[in-house]
């Protein structure tokens, strides 16, 4: 059976459609996580000592099993705990979310720990409280190294979101399987999937290199 | 002004300090020389408490600095301390290096803070360069950056922890000419260096540390050209 690319343009409407679903799912992944992941990012850090365990135990517990397990306790476990359905959009972003959220406080901790020993000395050499050289010293310094590493993350989640077609969202890549059961062709329509997912995270790689080497200058 | 009593330090099994007893009168310039890994450093850390002592008491102006109770910070923005790798803050300008601490410290307004900087900024001799960024301006002239936003917050003693050591030669006299023009100025102050020539130019008083303990103290011309001590001997004939 040969190729058929003629299929592709009556096609794409769709899948447009589960892109636009993939992107919201890994926009509001990554800010929930980025809520998350700061303050536990920071926990990690200068946290109390129960502070650091919790937080730690999250973040090992998250990133040590997989993401279609976490997605599952979420949308068929949580439901007999709470004596009530959990929606399919809400089940997606919330593993989703609280998944990126353990990814980004390892990205924010090794930003604020690469930030040189010397100048929280140097902060607090002055008179800085520990809080206002944070802010001021800390902080401004760790987030030039973070944006980058967040752009990956943000690649990660793009990528990641298909795991939820397995609870009948139609994102992009669900929406590529419903295609398939009209025109019979997975191969193009996969393709074309495929292609759709590379063009977002090649965009975003650029995106994120370039902010890379802008950061580098100012350094 | 400060005082020692019986300063210990130790990291795990490492006894850093051993038992440090110093008083530093107002207007002295004490040196304190000794081989790498004596605990000069530590000392001086000890002093603005950077490092928590393991025992033994710091006072400062007559209060008990070691104290639980007492605000570090507090006692912080009277001591200014200059560091060997300058550490100034890469991500601000010149002038806001210098005008952070007065601001969020002391509670200073904007204009009076830029006025001290640039008056620090002419003092340290590089007025011109308030804009810039520290990694725009030579090894020398950031130590000089970083003394002016030490004294902006017009501390009551320097500590000086190697100011020059991580300089290139021809740079190291910018750095002490400033240090030496504080001293004139009537500093107190406490400087740790492995420039000989310099700490008997401007010490009152030297100190030469040895394993945690002040082998010998005395003027520069006692410490510097007759030591007692057979470890102030042989550690000067190697430096000298
Ligand atoms: N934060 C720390 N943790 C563990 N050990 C430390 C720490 N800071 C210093 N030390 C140890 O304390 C000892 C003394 O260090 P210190 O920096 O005070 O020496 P120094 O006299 O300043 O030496 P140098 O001339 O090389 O600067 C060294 O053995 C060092 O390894
Ligand atoms: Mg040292």
């Amino acid at each position: 059976m040969a190729l058929d690319f003629s299929i592709i343009p009556g096609i794409i409407p769709a899948l447009l459609l589960g892109t636009r679903l993939t992107i919201e799912l890994a926009v509001i992944a990554v800010a929930i996580g980025l809520v998350i992941g700061s303050f536990a990012g920071i926990a990690r850090v200068g946290g109390s000592n129960v502070a650091r365990i919790v937080t730690g135990v999250y973040v090992d517990f998250i990133r040590g099993t997989p993401l279609l397990v976490q997605l599952f306790l979420v949308y068929f476990g949580l439901p007999t705990l709470i004596r009530r359905p959990v929606p399919p959009f809400i089940a997606a972003i919330t593993a989703m979310g609280v998944n990126s959220g353990a990814y980004i406080a390892e990205i924010v901790r090794a930003g604020i720990q690469s930030v040189d020993r010397g100048q929280m000395e140097a902060a607090r050499s002055l008179g800085l409280t520990y809080s206002q050289s944070m802010r001021y010293i800390i902080f401004p310094q760790a987030l030039r190294r973070i944006i980058p590493p967040l752009g990956n993350e943000f690649i990660a989640m793009l990528k990641d979101s298909s795991l939820v077609s397995v609870i009948a969202l139609e994102e992009l890549l669900r929406k590529g399987q419903v295609v398939i059961t009209r025109t019979f062709r997975p191969f193009e329509v996969y393709m074309v999937v495929a292609l759709i997912y590379l063009a977002m995270t090649l965009a975003i790689s650029r995106l994120v290199a370039w902010s890379e080497r802008r950061l580098r200058v100012v350094d | 002004m400060i005082k020692t009593v019986g300063l210990r330090k130790s990291f795990g099994n490492n006894h850093v300090l051993r038992g440090i007893d110093v008083a530093i009168k107002p207007h002295e310039v004490v040196v304190v020389i000794g081989p790498s890994g004596s605990g000069k450093s530590t000392f001086l850390r000890c002093l603005n408490l950077l490092e928590k002592p393991s025992s033994g008491q710091v006072f400062f102006r007559g209060h008990c600095i070691t104290d639980p109770h007492v605000n570090v910070n507090e006692v912080r923005r009277e001591m200014g301390m200059v560091f060997q790798r300058f550490n100034l803050f890469p991500h601000m300008s010149v002038i806001d290096n210098i005008t952070l601490g007065p601001m969020k410290v002391r509670g200073v307004s904007l204009e009076e803070a830029k006025q001290t900087a640039r008056d620090l900024l002419r003092k340290v001799g590089i007025a011109e360069k308030e804009k810039d960024y520290p990694s725009e301006l030579s090894g020398g002239q950031q130590q000089r950056v970083a003394i002016a936003r030490a004294l902006a917050m017009k501390p009551m003693a320097m500590l000086f922890d190697e100011a020059t050591s991580a300089l290139d030669p021809e740079m190291i006299g910018e750095v002490l000419d400033v240090i030496r023009r504080l001293a004139e100025e009537g500093m107190t102050m406490v400087v740790v260096t492995h420039e000989m020539g310099f700490a008997r130019e401007v010490g009152d008083r030297v100190l030469f540390m040895d394993e945690g303990v002040i082998v010998e103290e005395g003027t520069p011309e006692q410490v510097l050209g007759k030591p007692q001590n057979p470890r102030t001997q042989a550690f000067l004939s190697k430096v000298l």
